[in-house]
């Protein structure tokens, strides 16, 4: 017994030391996993921060203008203490004909061609004074250019048709928001010894003339509103076309179908397969079917609308509505199960037919669930890029967007245009535009968590 | 109390009896009548779920239409390679130019610029300038032709030249999409490589170790991260990860370059896979993580020798999935990885992917019936069918690996 227990102790005590080796490298392995794991997170997070960070870095800091033509040159005074009958006779001698250009990209209503020889009353969409309203632009003299511009342009909106067109500020350089204020004194030294005739400013790219100019071929005038009014009217079609089609296959998924029928099967399994489609295959749907073989009705071709090809706002509209639909299928599909069937049946109960019941309690009961996915699709939507550029966005366009049938471009596209530009200042005009973005996505993110949180009901 | 119950049913109500009574029924219909309006709602709700199945008709239909017209076409080069005296109409031999491609006996080759112009069949190459013809071939008649005349030879599109071809530049008669699918493969690889231990760790994270309240911070940073649209990526991507990369690597690095846009596109279908995985993480009953903390195992050991293999097919399909929305991604790398083909592994090179060369060359007024439109067609639908694949497959390994709990 006793030469036997010897060597059990002993094995007992080295597997004791062992295990405890092993239990503690266990345990290490385990804290390094989690910190692994745990730092995917902080990746992720610290990604996004970043982003978030370098597009606000961008978006406003130093630069150096400069000036075309210097107000010293042309005034005495500085500009902004001249009335805006000054501003004007300034205008119309420093510009001569080309006030005319001035007139017309500001208030033309018809297509620039046609524009020298139509009468006034029609070629511009604002008032004209009487002596005027029967003469074109080339019989006007130029006291009567003056005279239009007074009209119709605010002693501010003078001011800047006059820096627009005369002064020109470009900006040759610009600095990251840090780097401004970090460096600033480094900067100052760079920017008098490189530029020593031009001014050095701080300048934030996102402004109200921002959101309310249109594109325009310098950074400094470029602005968002053509495209903010493109991304409107597209989302416009977008939603009321979607939003029929989607909610009512959900319902016919859900309430109508029974499982076992297989044609409802296939278009579940279909629908699946659709949203995970790219979107630039969308954009060659859209080109192909919308702009190609239905020109006549998106080029507005079939109401008495001829200036424009398919590639219109209504081809893009219907091209983000088949790309949103899956989305918003699912979602309603989703907001729709989540009734309890005891409301149905108590519907039934009380002798309801089958739309009496979906539409007068399945749909009620689920519209903040749908209400949430719709919101959500469409703001994929206001942020999809590829599939309008194959569609066929206007890179660049003098007229605003007005209705179904007109150009289009939208705000990704503009970001899209601006960032790909040769010249680096235009960054700055991207980073605002996209913060412009994200602000709009919020404001619709926030929404849908609100609806959500405040609507929906437990059963 | 039998004979109630079956009473209770014929039993007929007064309400109903006098409803009959005003409509002049004599008595109440209990059959069932038919209902028009709720046909026709039923027929409308049917048909727009149906049109999700028009649509991936109208894909197949347009795709296809389109790409067979492009394998269908025949494009004229020139040869380079001009004829030096006149021809007459009875000639059979012609002097060329002794540069430019070389002919084979057997080649159709089109006389002058003209699309219905006289086509001949070389019978034999004498030397670089000499060869015998037989003229007015295809039904085309045999004409006079000036000195100088332009020489074009015919270069029909095969599957076979469209698979094996290195180069892509559809201008000059060479389609090899190769070109264009291994920069989206390495892309999309730089892609796994970032997304697959960032979504794969996160969803772990947060699926096993996060409180409740780390766990409410942190999805929404996922969530946020898949709402932001691509093209605020591609932008991210060449100003801030592109510098970034050069001033790590040096000048190596490209202004345009893969890897960019690869990580870039590798954070995006992050939150994609974590969301999924961390889905089929949760569908592994409690049950299997209890047995195993009871054996004694630690977390790690739970996650990676019981979790993760129980989840496996879930995961598979999270990887699938985030692989088939990196090889469709389109903006990030329009934006930051370049424009124009160029057959390279290089991560630092400039290279362009399918969507991304989609979507250039559709920018703005690309004429229809061109040979790019055709092209392009050709490339949307290569695109097409392998995500249409991967999705497939994804849904395939669901079903087949699916471990399945009561």
């Amino acid at each position: 017994m006793h030469e036997q227990a010897a060597p059990r102790i002993l094995a007992e005590q080295i597997s004791e030391q062992s295990y405890l080796d092993r239990l503690r490298a266990r345990n290490r392995r385990g804290k390094v996993g989690r910190t692994f794991f745990f730092s995917a997170n902080i990746i992720a997070l610290l990604a996004l921060l970043t982003l978030i960070a370098h597009i606000f870095n961008q978006s406003m800091g130093l630069v150096v203008i400069r000036n075309t033509v210097e107000p010293s040159t042309i005034s005495e005074q500085p500009l902004t203490e001249l009335s805006e009958h000054e501003l004007e006779n300034l205008l119309v001698e420093q510009l001569g004909g080309r006030t005319r250009v001035v007139i017309r990209d500001r208030f033309s209503q018809v297509p620039a061609a046609e524009f020298t020889n139509t009468p006034l009353r029609d070629a511009l969409s604002v008032s004209v004074p009487a002596e005027y309203q029967d003469l074109t632009i080339n019989d006007v003299p130029p006291e009567g250019w003056a005279a239009i511009l007074e009209a119709n342009l605010s002693p501010d909106n003078m001011l800047d048709v006059v820096n627009e067109q005369i002064i020109q500020p470009t900006v040759i350089t610009s600095w990251t928001l840090l780097d401004s204020i970090f460096q600033r004194g480094s900067i100052e030294a760079q920017a008098a010894e490189k530029y020593p005739d031009d001014t050095l400013q701080f300048r934030s790219w996102i402004s109200w003339d921002f959101i309310t100019s249109s594109i325009s071929s310098s950074a400094t005038t470029a602005g968002l509103r053509t495209a903010l009014l493109g991304s409107f009217w597209i989302i416009l079609i977008t939603a009321t076309t979607a939003l029929i089609v989607g909610i009512s296959a959900a319902i016919y998924l859900e309430e109508y179908a029974s499982d076992k029928n297989p044609i409802a099967r296939l278009i579940g399994i279909n629908i699946r397969n659709l949203a995970a489609i790219p979107s630039v295959i969308y954009g060659m749907l859209g080109l192909a079917v919308f702009v190609r073989a239905l020109g006549d009705f998106t080029s507005g071709a079939a109401f008495g609308i001829t200036d424009t090809n398919g590639r219109t706002v209504m081809s893009a509209g219907l091209t983000l509505a088949l790309l949103i639909l899956p989305l918003l299928i699912v979602n309603a599909q989703e907001a729709i199960r989540a009734v309890p069937s005891s409301i149905r049946e108590a519907s039934y109960g009380l002798g309801a037919t089958k739309w009496q019941t979906v539409s007068r309690q399945v749909l009620p009961a689920a519209l903040p669930g749908i209400l949430t996915g719709i919101i959500l699709s469409l703001s994929r939507a206001i942020g999809e890029t590829a599939p309008l550029l194959v569609v066929g966005a206007s890179t660049f366009i003098g007229i605003d967007p007005n209705g179904p049938f007109s150009k289009f471009t939208v705000v990704p596209i503009q970001i899209f245009q601006w960032t790909a530009d040769p010249k680096i200042v235009y960054r700055n005009v991207a980073a605002a535009a996209i913060i412009l973005l994200l602000l709009v996505m919020i404001v619709m993110n926030g929404a849908a968590i609100l609806i959500r949180s405040r609507l929906s009901r437990r059963y | 109390m039998a004979q109630e119950m079956s009473l209770g049913g014929l039993q007929r109500l007064p309400l109903a009896e006098r409803i009959a009574a005003e409509q002049g029924r004599s008595e109440v219909g209990l059959n069932k009548r038919p209902r028009f309006a709720e046909r026709a709602i039923s027929a409308f709700l049917f048909l727009c779920g149906a049109l999700s199945i028009l649509t991936t008709v109208g894909f197949t239909l347009v795709l296809g239409s389109e790409a067979m017209r492009f394998f269908a076409t025949t494009e004229w080069l020139n040869a380079n390679k001009p004829v030096t005296t006149a021809i007459s109409t009875s000639d059979t031999q012609l002097i060329l130019k002794s540069s430019g491609t070389a002919l084979n006996v057997g080649d159709t080759v089109r006389l002058g610029l003209e699309e219905n112009g006289e086509h001949v069949r070389v019978l034999e190459v004498v030397d670089a300038q000499t060869i015998i013809v037989e003229r007015g071939v295809d039904g085309t008649t045999a004409t006079n032709h000036p000195a100088g005349t332009l020489l074009y030879y015919a270069a029909p599109v095969t599957l076979t030249k469209f698979l094996t071809d290195t180069k892509w530049a559809p201008q000059i008669g060479r389609f090899g999409i190769m070109e264009l699918v291994v920069p989206t493969i390495v892309i999309t690889l730089i892609a796994m490589a970032v997304s697959i231990p960032l979504g794969l760790g996160a969803a772990i994270y947060i699926g096993e170790y996060a409180s409740t309240r780390v766990r409410n911070i942190l999805k929404p940073v996922l969530e946020i991260l898949a709402g932001i649209p691509t093209v605020v990526y591609g932008y991210f991507a060449l100003t801030f990860v592109t510098p970034l990369l050069q001033a790590i690597f040096g000048q190596q690095v490209k202004v345009y370059n893969m890897a960019s846009a690869g990580i870039v596109v590798g954070i995006l279908i992050t939150p994609t896979i974590s969301s999924i995985a961390e889905d089929a993480l949760s569908a592994v009953p409690r049950a299997l993580r209890e047995a195993s903390y009871g054996l004694g195992a630690t977390k790690l050991e739970t996650v990676t020798k019981v979790l993760l293999p129980a989840a496996l097919s879930g995961i598979m399909a999270a990887i699938i999935l985030g692989f088939s929305r990196a090889v469709g991604e389109t903006m990030i790398v329009l934006i930051a990885s370049g424009a124009g083909p160029n057959l390279s592994v290089n991560p630092f090179d400039s290279a362009e992917t399918m969507a991304g060369h989609i979507a250039r060359i559709s920018t703005g007024d690309l004429s229809f019936g061109s040979i790019d439109y055709n092209s392009v067609f050709a490339v949307g639908l290569t695109l097409f069918v392998m995500t249409l694949l991967l999705n497939f497959a994804s849904t395939l390994i669901t079903r087949r690996f699916r471990e399945v709990y009561q």
